[in-house]
């Protein structure tokens, strides 16, 4: 069964350890031009995972809420499916898993992620992609993910995802303040990351209009009809190709002119 | 014209051959720059844009241009209509040579090039993209052998008879790989729904990157066979033209059609004339590349050279709109505004389509391509 983590932004304060513990863990370098946390901190080829600062409004009021993102390590991952050389996989426990070696550098996951995550490393010679690895070394020894262990506000609950699914629907039935919405329940057939927030995810920048379809179901819509494409119309050509030849020997052994 | 029986061979260099000459080799030298200090220093592809002009223009273009092969093979060589045998071998020769710019363009622009085998071995057999590679990779490596069938005319005579004898399998796997990964092409677009604009995004888009890339075929005839025609003196009957014209017309007709229906159910029509870019860059190529040439063809202009090459033209301009739209105009709605081609990007372009070119007249004035009337006897 695939692991997943469970966001809850009502408890994030924006301390941004998490991305600390990322960039620590993955060996992955600060850069002064690109922040990993503030008001427009971006996800890059070395910010694997950002909080960002969010002014908005609840019940009126201003307020701050934090929201950190990362791969959301999809149940039926786009990034995986529109990789014509596996390079992105799932493993068995849950993280999307990045394979550089047989990386062709195509870039089409990045168009494929309903969530734009992969990023390149666009200034290296032979750039790879990259991306949140959900730390599958530490999680496949059982042990949650670097940021969720790190928060000191305990935002981040890893396990089971039917555990932490259930988890989130009691937190949000049991409490007014929820929106009524886990966002990854359903988004693009289902992640191993969720969140619960007591803002709307649209006010937060979470893309809301995602198909609930997994995104590979558009892909197989049309490659499944490949074998019946090759057989039939393979044949029908050859068919074609016979027959009107002979029509057209035929047709000048008997020296009649035959209109096509 | 065709030189077959001189044992010289012949290239004039004309000032124009002099530019297109600089032109390649400057594209030549960005490549190479581009390979070895990779893509950010040289595109202005970005984390938000990951695809640029080189896909859009070079890879997705390209092949719909070079359509005009496959839908040029059917009508002559499958359906054995021996009017048209006359473009059968011009039309085929600037297909080849598009999808070897293809290669190239899509060469450079993947990062890993060195890479580029990796999915022969490493099996993604999910990904429409499989399929655009295995089908691209196996047709230009078709046309390569088929026009081996030309090249043993002048050179290694004696594999010529070799060569006669597998068209007829070179040529029905010629049609089945392009029907293929024409439509796979729109397919690799399927993934982008929400990303991709609805005027353009449609579980139809298959089908309409594989009816556009046919019917650009009769059209890229008539605009070649014109400028061939022009300078290599040799023009082909109208009659050709015109029957090879009707059939890309009412092939068109149907792809008016099919647009009108998906936009019906996909209740898209408000995205028509909603005005702004998108719904403006849709009626270019729309109007500009698809209703027009139809008004021409059935106009009485439609019967003469000039009609019909204003046809080819708009008719391929629409095509090159179309893809760019889906690729760049289509997107701009959902990543924002945050690429132009760099001037790196539109030389690569522009010297790929220069050698091309330089290539196409090599052939011509070396081999046996326009003059060529008959049908293949093997054939």
């Amino acid at each position: 069964m695939s692991k997943g983590v469970l966001v809850d932004l009502t408890k994030c304060i924006g301390c941004g350890s998490c991305t600390v513990a990322c960039k620590l863990y993955n060996d992955n370098k600060f850069e002064k031009d690109s922040p990993a946390i503030g008001e427009n901190p971006k996800l890059t080829d070395e910010n694997w995972t950002i909080v960002t600062a969010k002014k908005t409004e609840k019940d009126g009021q201003p307020v701050w809420r934090y929201v950190k993102q990362q791969c959301l390590h999809c149940e039926h991952p786009a990034c995986a499916s529109a990789c014509f050389a596996k390079a992105f996989q799932k493993t068995e426990e849950g993280p999307v898993i990045y394979y550089p070696h047989l990386c062709v550098g195509c870039r089409y996951c990045m168009l494929a992620c309903p969530f734009d995550i992969p990023k390149y490393q666009w200034e290296k010679s032979f750039p790879l992609v990259t991306k949140c690895q959900m730390c599958s070394g530490k999680v496949a020894k059982g042990e949650a993910p670097a940021c969720v262990s790190v928060c000191p506000t305990n935002v981040m609950t890893f396990g089971e995802r039917d555990e932490i699914l259930a988890l989130a629907k009691k937190t949000i039935e049991s409490d007014s303040k929820y929106v009524k919405h886990i966002y990854g329940e359903k988004e693009a057939g289902g992640t191993d990351w969720i969140y619960i927030s007591d803002v709307p995810f649209e006010q937060l920048g979470f893309r809301t209009d995602v198909t609930t379809t997994p995104l590979p179901e558009y892909s197989h819509s049309f490659l499944k009809y490949t074998p019946y494409v090759i057989v039939g119309w393979g044949s029908l050509l050859t068919g074609m190709y016979l027959y009107t030849k002979r029509r057209n020997k035929i047709a000048q052994e008997e020296k009649k002119d035959v209109h096509l | 014209m065709a030189a077959t029986n001189t044992q010289s061979w012949s290239f004039r260099l004309t000032p124009t051959r002099v530019l297109l000459f600089i032109l390649a080799g400057m594209a030549a030298a960005i490549a190479l720059w581009r390979l070895i200090v990779g893509l950010g220093p040289t595109t202005n592809l970005n984390d938000q844009w990951p695809w640029g002009l080189w896909i859009g223009f070079d890879v997705l273009t390209g092949v719909a241009l070079a359509g005009g092969g496959y839908s040029t093979a059917l009508i002559v060589h499958i359906l054995h209509i021996n009017k048209f045998n006359e473009i059968g071998r011009s039309a085929m020769l600037t297909s080849m040579l598009g999808y070897l710019l293809v290669m190239a363009g899509l060469f450079l622009d993947i990062g890993q090039w060195f890479n580029f085998w990796r999915p022969f071995v490493s099996w993604g057999y999910h990904s429409v993209l499989f399929e655009v590679f295995w089908c691209v990779s196996l047709y230009t490596t078709i046309q390569v052998i088929e026009f081996g069938e030309i090249l043993t005319e002048r050179v290694a005579k004696p594999w010529h008879k070799f060569f006669r004898k597998i068209m007829p399998f070179l040529l029905i796997v010629g049609v089945l790989l392009p029907t293929m990964h024409q439509s796979s092409l729109g397919g690799l677009y399927l993934i982008e729904v929400g990303k991709l604009h609805p005027l353009w995004w449609s579980p139809f888009i298959p089908l309409f990157f594989l009816m556009s890339s046919f019917f650009v075929g009769p059209a890229m005839v008539a605009v070649e066979t014109s400028l061939a025609g022009r300078a290599y003196n040799h023009q082909v009957d109208l009659k050709v033209l015109r029957g090879l014209a009707k059939i890309g017309g009412t092939l068109m007709v149907i792809y008016l059609a099919l647009k009108a229906i998906d936009f019906s159910n996909r209740d898209a029509w408000q995205y028509v004339f909603a005005g702004g870019l998108e719904s403006n860059m849709f009626l270019l190529e729309t109007i500009g590349g698809v209703i027009i040439p139809l008004i021409i063809l059935i106009s009485p202009w439609g019967k003469t050279r000039s009609g019909l090459v204003t046809y080819g033209a708009l008719t391929a301009l629409g095509v090159v709109v179309n893809r760019l739209n889906v690729v760049i105009t289509g997107m701009v709605n959902y990543y924002g505004p945050g690429y132009i081609p760099a001037w790196t990007e539109i030389v690569v372009s522009a010297g790929l389509v220069a050698g091309g070119i330089l290539a196409y007249c090599f052939i011509v004035e070396n081999f046996n391509i326009l003059g060529h009337h008959e049908e293949h006897e093997a054939a």
